[in-house]
């Protein structure tokens, strides 16, 4: 296990489509990391923890770590990009060099640039883009520390982002990857079930309405499984979704007696 | 770094506050704002930290990968350092290859790392000639808000110092922590109206007439100096820079432990 990472895409090619012998889940039903097989890893969001950007968001999904930074609405460059009618949501989608096993050169790759168009995307239709013609929103995510299903991360950290920097949108956008290992759906794929696993299965969708917005597969699933990883999917999403809006509240909450101190405004010092 | 757009009211601010001997966030001026130190945060990495100055944010990692030495040191290990600057940390970064700022930050660390010798080169040799070491320190800023330098060189301090040599996953006998000799410690101090400010806020560093990087080791010794901006210092400012350097520099050291 130990080549993966930048070369993981490659192995994740040749591994999946089922002739996987590896064994990565229990007679029991216990995962590599202990988990069933319908239980999400750790979950951690936080709202508003970066200080220059408008708004931004950290998420740990186990392993992974991911940093979400918006700016904008802002004026648009490339000018050409600019739709007079409405905002463009522009997402740069980038895994930092130690983030994987094999360092990653910096810079982006055809790997980061399609998960970016495809975000972007995602967020373009929740976000009111007809309120700001012809700007830009800019949304970056760092993957700091990747363990499989950083997109989906990326995603959930990106719609916080957002919201914390008070970009009027229809709702947050939770996203959670499902899969197939040793021939059964299992939740939130981590490393080694994504390298050696059958299938994979990222999934972004609004639980209010039932709006998908990222879906993308690869590997082999029949009907019935596609199914059941549908639903798991959902039931997931609603659960990323109320700690979504719970780091949101957190970040938010105004505390009673919570004495704010006098600011020292800047302006007052100003003399003559 | 980067001379961006600075509104009048905060320029005259922090000059009538230097003009009585005081800073806007209330500092003396050799104090450095609260620092946090986590070492060992991204476990993918083979040594990392992220670093906090007050409201800058760094994160700096290690990979150490094996390849072939350079011909004119076939017994060395080699170093390579990289600084980005995220367009995530500043709405004044843009994405695409490093602009002369994160290439200046990068070789400013790196001079500091590979001159000092604090990396013993030589114990990362395994096979003259053909195999050695290859050390990759990478920084990422997260949050832009002044003194990069000395975030990013004690991150990378940090990060060196936890940073463990893979060997064993490579088949070349077992782990080792990384040969470190010194520690240097790099403390960046600007000049405004003829005062020196130590650890400048990004304000600060907009109405900077100079800046100046001195990195000492525990010694006292200097390793590796940086002047930047288009002002100038006197002699007497340059020396009260290195003897502020050494003594917040020891202070400093015992953070990274």
């Amino acid at each position: 296990m130990q080549a993966s990472a930048g070369r993981g895409i490659r192995i994740k090619v040749m591994t999946m489509g089922g002739n996987s012998n590896m064994k990565l889940i229990s007679d029991d039903g216990i995962r590599v990391d202990g988990r069933k097989v319908d239980e999400l890893r750790p979950i951690r969001i936080e709202a508003g923890v970066l200080k220059r950007a408008d708004g931004s968001a950290y998420v740990e999904f186990g392993k992974n770590k991911v940093l979400a930074a918006v700016y904008g609405p802002r004026e648009c460059h490339p000018r050409h990009m600019q739709n007079p009618a409405k905002a463009i949501v522009q997402c740069k989608y980038n895994m930092i060099a130690f983030s994987v096993s094999d360092r990653k050169r910096p810079g982006p790759d055809r790997r980061s640039v399609e998960i970016s168009k495809i975000i972007s995307e995602a967020l373009e239709y929740v976000v009111f883009t007809e309120n700001f013609p012809r700007t830009s929103i800019d949304v970056y995510i760092e993957v700091l520390q990747a363990n499989a299903g950083t997109r989906c991360a990326g995603l959930t950290a990106a719609s916080v982002a957002l919201a914390d920097a008070g970009i009027p949108m229809k709702d947050l956008v939770p996203a959670v990857a499902v899969g197939k290992v040793n021939d059964q759906v299992v939740l939130d794929l981590q490393k080694e079930e994504d390298n050696f696993g059958q299938a994979d299965l990222p999934i972004a969708m609004i639980p209010r309405t039932g709006e998908v917005l990222l879906m993308q597969m690869d590997g082999h699933m029949t009907r019935a499984e596609f199914d059941r990883a549908l639903e798991m999917g959902v039931g997931a999403c609603k659960r990323i979704y109320d700690l979504q809006k719970e780091a949101l509240a957190r970040r938010y909450a105004v505390e009673k007696n919570e004495e704010e101190p006098a600011e020292e405004a800047a302006p007052a010092e100003q003399e003559g | 770094m980067a001379r961006a757009i600075m509104s009048e009211i905060k320029k005259d601010h922090i000059h009538k506050l230097l003009a009585k001997g005081r800073r806007v966030d209330n500092r003396a001026w050799d104090e450095f704002r609260p620092i946090t130190i986590l070492p060992n945060y991204i476990e993918t990495a083979e040594g990392s930290a992220r670093v906090k100055i007050g409201n800058t944010d760094v994160l700096v990692g290690v990979k150490m990968t094996i390849g072939e030495p350079f011909a004119d040191t076939p017994n060395k290990g080699v170093l390579s350092t990289n600084a980005e600057l995220i367009p995530l940390a500043s709405p004044n970064f843009e994405s695409g290859p490093p602009d002369e700022n994160s290439i200046e930050l990068a070789r400013v660390v790196d001079r500091g790392i590979r001159e000092s010798q604090m990396v013993d080169l030589e114990s990362l040799c395994i096979e003259p000639q053909k195999e050695v070491w290859i050390m990759f320190t990478d920084i990422y800023v997260l949050d832009y808000d002044g003194n990069l330098f000395d975030a990013a060189f004690l991150g990378a301090m940090a990060a060196l110092n936890n940073t463990m040599v893979p060997a064993k996953a490579n088949d070349r006998g077992d782990d080792f922590p990384l040969p470190i000799k010194h520690m240097p410690i790099s403390v960046t101090a600007v000049q405004i109206e003829n005062s020196i400010l130590v650890d400048p806020t990004l304000d600060e560093e907009k109405v900077a007439e100079a800046r100046l990087t001195v990195t000492t080791d525990e010694n006292g010794d200097l390793r590796a100096m940086q002047k930047g901006l288009a002002g100038a210092f006197s002699l007497d400012q340059i020396t009260k820079c290195v003897e502020t350097s050494q003594r917040l520099g020891n202070d400093l050291r015992k953070l990274i432990g």
